[in-house]
């Protein structure tokens, strides 16, 4: 049953208090009545009323002076303010103090209705509005950080101590553990969660578009520049940008980046006003900022500018306790989403999956399930519905040495450094093994 | 279940046929022993000289004060132009879930639109009124059927897109 709307009446006569009183009771609202501005302060202390209708002219405190109390203790309120004495200026006075209406005494009946009308349509949408609000901060929040692991329960306190602050952040880990999802969430649990959240992939733009892309464009600064165009850090005034891949962007894009960040204001391309934005920086990269810098390819400057926080988020096989839990969440995910019935998942599969390395991590994961539940018989996943074997190591690394060294040390991971074991799974003897160790200076991780 | 008796009081002159063709309406809709009786009132006493009206309030209150059995439900009936403090004009108006209600032929005449006199849909608006008024005595509140009596009315062309009926909602919560 729909939440009966309630009404505060403030009147100093008696006469229109029962009036209204009558007419709204007889419209199905919940009445209440005071014959003072006091009187309904104290009501509204102790209760709340979606609608308050008060006479501007009352002994002691008038009208406006109470709607302006009430707004400092519950902005949200709608107050809609009566008066038999009709001027603009306490009309515009009313309306600039945050009424909701204004209206002149007596009205017209039709009046009345569509005025209580409009208001209840303003308290449904405030009221849809905020439970939309709570339900996208629980999906946040909720559905999209999934893991119990000590590593990823790590990361979540991470989220959350950041999340209160303004500094920038740079979300490290290997391609495939959800770094846009932590930036999500750590903007989700920020002061400026109801302000955008910009999402700008940097490794898929080249110089130029990147920069009419970040900082906007006038219209003819460049050919097929018609219109003129807001950048993303303009669209992220009072909320958040995220900068992925940041560790992609060109020399000359580093020392532009570097001057925003530290004015927090920009020039659009072929522009000649400056823009300022209040922004939080959140980048994100799959490769080692640090060694960039000692090499000279990423500018220390604005290494340490982009800095200020730090979230390393660990592969999944380092967290493989979080796996069931994952699988679950994707078989819930893509049975809805292909309208089937929930399927299991063999305890063998299960099993299999914990043992795998997933050089491409979640994403990886996400995939498998996807795959299985699509071929598999539609009530259990098997392993034989698992392309386990045809699994691809991925990574980053841009030469035979620098691949040959990931590779090592993610087989190395894998099998707990045994050296043994690892040597048989590389096909190598562990003399070979151990030259390879010396040589890439591979360590197990702390 | 059957509801209460109704008491009608007339105040000034209405057509005997109006009335009782009105009445009949009402007391088939809800079944109820219904009386008709001839009320004396000083109207001046209830004139609002600047708004040239009379006072809905006052006069729900003096019906409301004339002695009925216990129980009755009473439905003052005016022929004169009402208005209560906060809107320029009523059809009529009632105490939800008390037992005593008003209503004026005034606003429902099409002369009072500068039209011609039809009888018979004054009839039809005047019975519609006072089955509308006993509803908020009998403790309903306005319905959102559009052809339910109990919708809420502002103009005299709402009163003739409804029903002179109660929906099977309204009367389901009456029990008739």
């Amino acid at each position: 049953m729909a939440k009966k709307i309630s009404i505060l009446i403030v009147d100093d006569e008696e006469s229109v208090r029962d009036s209204l009183f009558n007419w709204f009771t007889e419209d199905g609202y919940r009445v209440e009545s005071a014959e003072n501005a006091k009187k309904a302060l104290t009501m509204l202390e102790s209760e709340s009323f979606d609608i308050i209708l008060a006479d501007i002219k009352m002994p002691g405190m008038d009208g406006l002076e109470m709607l302006r109390r009430i707004k400092s203790l519950k902005p949200d309120s709608i107050v809609i303010v009566m008066t038999a004495f009709a001027t603009v200026d306490t009309a515009v006075k009313a309306l600039k103090d945050g009424a909701f209406d204004y209206v002149t005494k007596p009205f017209d009946p039709d009046d009345l209705t569509h005025l209580i009308r409009n208001a209840t349509k303003q308290v449904s949408l405030t009221e849809e509005n905020e439970t939309l609000k709570k339900k996208i901060i629980s999906l946040e929040n909720i559905e999209d950080l999934i893991g119990n692991s000590e590593a990823m329960k790590e990361v979540l306190r991470e989220v959350e101590s950041v999340a209160q602050t303004n500094s920038s952040v740079i979300i490290t880990g290997e391609s495939g553990t959800g770094k846009e999802l932590i930036a999500r969430a750590i903007h989700a649990n920020s002061p400026r969660k109801f302000f955008p959240f910009v999402n700008v992939h940097c490794g898929a733009l080249t110089e130029s578009l990147l920069e009419s892309e970040l900082f906007g464009h006038e219209k003819g600064a460049f050919t097929g520049a018609m219109y003129n165009r807001k950048g993303r850090f303009e669209m992220a005034d009072n909320g958040s940008i995220f900068l992925d891949e940041i560790a992609t962007i060109s020399a000359k894009m580093q020392v532009e980046l570097l001057r925003v960040l530290e004015t927090k204001s920009f020039i659009r391309v072929g522009g000649n006003k400056e823009i300022n934005s209040d922004f939080r920086v959140i980048c994100a990269t799959n490769r080692d900022l640090k060694s960039m810098v000692e090499k000279g390819t990423f500018r220390e400057d604005l290494f340490y500018r982009l800095n200020v926080m730090n979230i390393k988020l660990p592969p999944l096989r380092e967290r493989l306790e979080d796996i069931p839990l994952l699988v679950d969440y994707f078989i819930s995910k893509y049975c809805t989403s292909m309208n089937r019935q929930l399927v299991a998942i063999e305890s063998s599969a299960l099993k299999r999956l914990q043992e795998f390395n997933f050089p491409g991590n979640i994403r990886e994961l996400e995939n498998m399930i996807e795959r299985a539940i699509v071929v598999g018989n539609g009530k259990k996943i098997t392993v034989r519905d698992l392309p386990l074997e045809k699994a691809v190591v991925t990574t980053s690394a841009e030469s035979l040495d620098e691949f040959e060294k990931v590779f090592i040390l993610q087989i190395l991971t894998k099998y707990n450094w045994n050296i043994s074991r690892t040597a048989s799974a590389l096909k190598v003897d562990r003399v070979t093994l151990y030259n390879k160790i010396k040589k890439y200076d591979l360590k197990p991780a702390t | 279940m059957s509801l209460p008796d109704i008491t009608l009081i007339s105040f000034g002159y209405f057509e005997k046929e109006l009335l009782e063709k009105s009445a009949e309406a009402v007391k088939r809709e809800y079944r109820s022993l219904l009386a008709i009786k001839e009320g004396h009132i000083d109207l001046s006493d209830y004139y609002d000289p600047g708004r040239r009206q009379y006072n809905g309030n006052a006069l729900l209150k003096h019906v409301d004060a004339i002695p009925v059995a216990e129980n009755n439900k009473t439905l003052g009936l005016f022929n004169v132009d009402l208005f209560i403090p906060i809107l320029t004009y009523i059809f009529g108006q009632a105490f939800l879930g008390g037992r005593t209600g008003i209503a004026s032929l005034y606003r429902l005449n099409n002369e009072c639109y500068g039209l011609k006199a039809d009888n018979k849909l004054l009839l039809d608006r005047f019975r519609k009124e006072m089955i509308h008024e006993l509803g908020h005595t009998f403790g309903l509140i306005h319905c959102k059927v559009p052809t339910c009596v109990m919708r809420s009315g502002t103009y005299v062309e709402d009163i003739d897109q409804k029903d002179h009926r109660l929906c099977p909602a309204c009367r389901r919560e009456l029990g008739v």
